[in-house]
């Protein structure tokens, strides 16, 4: 007993300390965002919401700001609808080379960002539509999509397989079926879905900096102001961005877990 | 529209349907009536919940047609056949409540919201469930969601109604009481139900026939009670009940005829229009239940010295089991009290006797 305690301790310790490893730079970035001081240095300075100020009257950031939130709300739409897509074609259909088609669609998070960045450049610029807030839109949901696929498909793999045929024989056609039993038995992961590629596509910074020419997003002006000099405005830019994220992930998550944490099956 | 009371509801005429190489099921023909309770019954993979999906169109037959109502419905799409289902699993969805569970069908033809709504609860409370409208499916227990499906079913009103092994998953007890459910609304309603099972005893308690499938070929359509008595193949009388059942050769065919088996000779009144002659295989089935037993020799006709092994308990009826003089199991049914009072021991010599008229004999004994 007393040695499963013990062992019980070390690893929430250990647990904790991963946690410490994660956070603490991005933690710290946060408090030195409100430090009047101008570099990074203890002990810390009074309390400021000077970075913030400086960092949002700036007319750069806000366009960066508006490319994001276009770039990411798209991205999200169009990433889910994929995502859904490929998820019910595998859940419904069986074909030759469907397992070459679900390793092609789940492929592209494997891919190291630069080279894809590399090759969506090279592609983009080829067919006249590299720099545009499109070439953005493109690369990220080809980034997103799979992660929409598999959340959607996580939620299908639960479906009793009987449900679709169910609401067939009570006389709905296949696309009534769909409207009204595949999209609501999958609402909570399509929401969950949602939150997550948008999240991704608002913090992706190597390929967005590769295609994004003169539009750029939250993470590649971070970039650039970082190039220049130290500046604490990144670590308010920082933040917002970092709480804004979080903030999407964790909504996925908790829709994802109490919708569904309903039974889905019934009968047994 | 109304039918001719001769004219099948549903039709099968020689309907064959294959997966690939296996085939699921096998040329058989099947007419179902208006108003009846009919069972389709067999072991797993005798091709009847294969038979029950090509009726309601959710499997196309590879071969031969199914008529509704005298209409082929080969190539009428699952929506459009009005064949409700009650499932195995019951597929109700779940992220919808109660009544717009049952709703469900209604919405599909385009019935208004509030006559629907309306429609929907008569019928949760007609299974006196209405109490549950607003709750969602995972607050019910298993025999109410059971009532759930049956109203989400018969919310259209359709003349026919198929249930795959819908109460497979309640427990003992709530079986029995929703297979009285079952009849009573089949009676109220008069509509035909087609009903899944591979449990005799859903099968005998409920229907007005029954069919029973092996191997997806039909081997016997009969009442419960003919199916229990007269066996038409060797299948039926060793998957349903208990039947014992005994092979050998005709040696003598006057008013009874007379079998000779490894067990003994004995004489069996045949009242098929079979005409049996000397020399024909044939195997003699006696039901458990109409063996009388005694550790005495009686020297009648149709008697057998068994060696006792074994009694099974179940209530107030024993089932024993005896071999026979060439070592085969026998069983005999009869009253826990009639037994005690015999007082066996294991291995004793127990006489087993019956009434010629209780035999029956089969002409495949294949």
């Amino acid at each position: 007993m007393i040695r499963a305690k013990a062992y019980d301790g070390l690893f929430y310790f250990y647990v904790a300390l991963v946690f410490v490893f994660v956070f603490l730079p991005i933690l710290t970035s946060f408090v030195f965002s409100f430090n009047s001081e101008r570099f990074p240095t203890i002990p810390l300075g009074h309390f400021t919401l000077h970075w913030y100020t400086l960092a949002f009257t700036d007319a750069d950031v806000w366009d960066a700001f508006r490319v994001s939130l276009i770039v990411s709300v798209s991205v999200a739409f169009i990433a889910t609808f994929l995502g859904f897509c490929t998820a019910y074609t595998d859940y419904r259909y069986n074909f030759f080379g469907k397992s070459a088609y679900l390793a092609l669609s789940l492929l592209p998070p494997t891919i190291p960002l630069v080279i894809m960045g590399l090759a969506m450049l090279a592609l983009l610029a080829r067919i006249g539509m590299s720099g545009k807030i499109i070439s953005i839109i493109v690369s990220h949901v080809v980034l997103c999509s799979p992660f929409a696929m598999a959340i959607v498909r996580m939620r299908l793999a639960q479906i009793d397989p009987n449900l679709e045929s169910a609401a067939w024989n009570l006389g709905a056609s296949q696309w009534r079926t769909m409207r009204e039993v595949i999209v609501p038995f999958c609402a909570p992961a399509l929401i969950s879905a949602f939150c997550l590629t948008a999240a991704v596509s608002f913090d992706e910074f190597a390929v967005a900096w590769f295609v994004s020419g003169l539009n750029k997003t939250v993470p590649v002006i971070i970039l650039e102001i970082l190039q220049g000099n130290t500046d604490p405005r990144i670590n308010a830019i920082g933040s917002v961005v970092f709480v804004t994220s979080i903030t999407l992930i964790i909504l996925a998550q908790i829709i994802y877990m109490r919708k569904s944490s309903r039974k889905t099956l019934t009968g047994f | 529209m109304p039918t001719n009371p001769a004219q099948p509801l549903v039709l099968f005429d020689h309907v064959t349907k294959r997966f690939g190489l296996t085939t699921a099921v096998d040329s058989i023909s099947l007419e179902i009536f208006e108003g009846e309770f009919l069972s389709i019954m067999g072991p797993s993979g005798c091709g009847k919940t294969t038979t029950l999906r090509m009726l309601a169109g959710l499997e196309e037959p590879s071969e031969g047609d199914i008529q509704l109502a005298g209409e082929r419905i080969n190539n009428v799409t699952v929506s459009e056949r009005d064949t409700p289902m009650v499932w195995q699993s019951l597929a109700l969805f779940p992220f919808l409540n109660v009544i717009k569970n049952v709703e469900f069908g209604l919405k599909m033809r385009g019935v208004s919201a509030t006559e629907r709504r309306q429609r929907a609860l008569d019928w949760l409370e007609r299974l006196e469930i209405a109490d549950f409208a607003d709750r969602e499916i995972s607050q019910l227990s298993g025999g109410q969601q059971q009532r759930v499906a049956l109203a989400r079913s018969l919310v259209t009103e359709p003349r026919i109604l198929l249930l795959d092994e819908p109460l497979s998953a309640l427990d003992a007890n709530l079986v029995v009481r929703m297979q009285g459910v079952l009849t009573k609304l089949q009676k109220e309603l008069g509509i035909t139900f087609v009903y899944v099972t591979h449990r005799q005893s859903e099968a005998f308690a409920m229907s007005d026939r029954v069919v029973i499938m092996n191997q997806g070929r039909i081997e016997q359509i009969d009442s419960a009670k003919g199916i229990y008595r007269n066996p038409a193949t060797r299948f039926v009388a060793e998957f349903v009940g208990a039947n014992n059942i005994l092979t050998g050769t005709v040696i003598a065919a006057d008013e009874l005829i007379e079998i000779e088996t490894p067990a003994g000779r004995f004489k069996c009144a045949e009242n098929s229009d079979h005409t049996w002659s000397i020399g024909d295989t044939t195997s003699l089935v006696i039901s458990a239940d109409l063996i009388r037993l005694s550790t005495s020799a009686v020297n009648e006709t149709n008697e057998m010295a068994c060696r006792f092994i074994s009694e099974e308990f179940v209530g107030s009826i024993v089932t024993v089991l005896a071999e026979t003089p060439d070592g085969a199991d026998f069983r005999i049914q009869l009253q826990q009290r009639e037994l005690s009072e015999l007082d066996l021991n294991v291995g004793a010599t127990i006489y087993v006797r019956w009434d010629s008229h209780d035999a029956h004999l089969l002409r495949d004994t294949t």
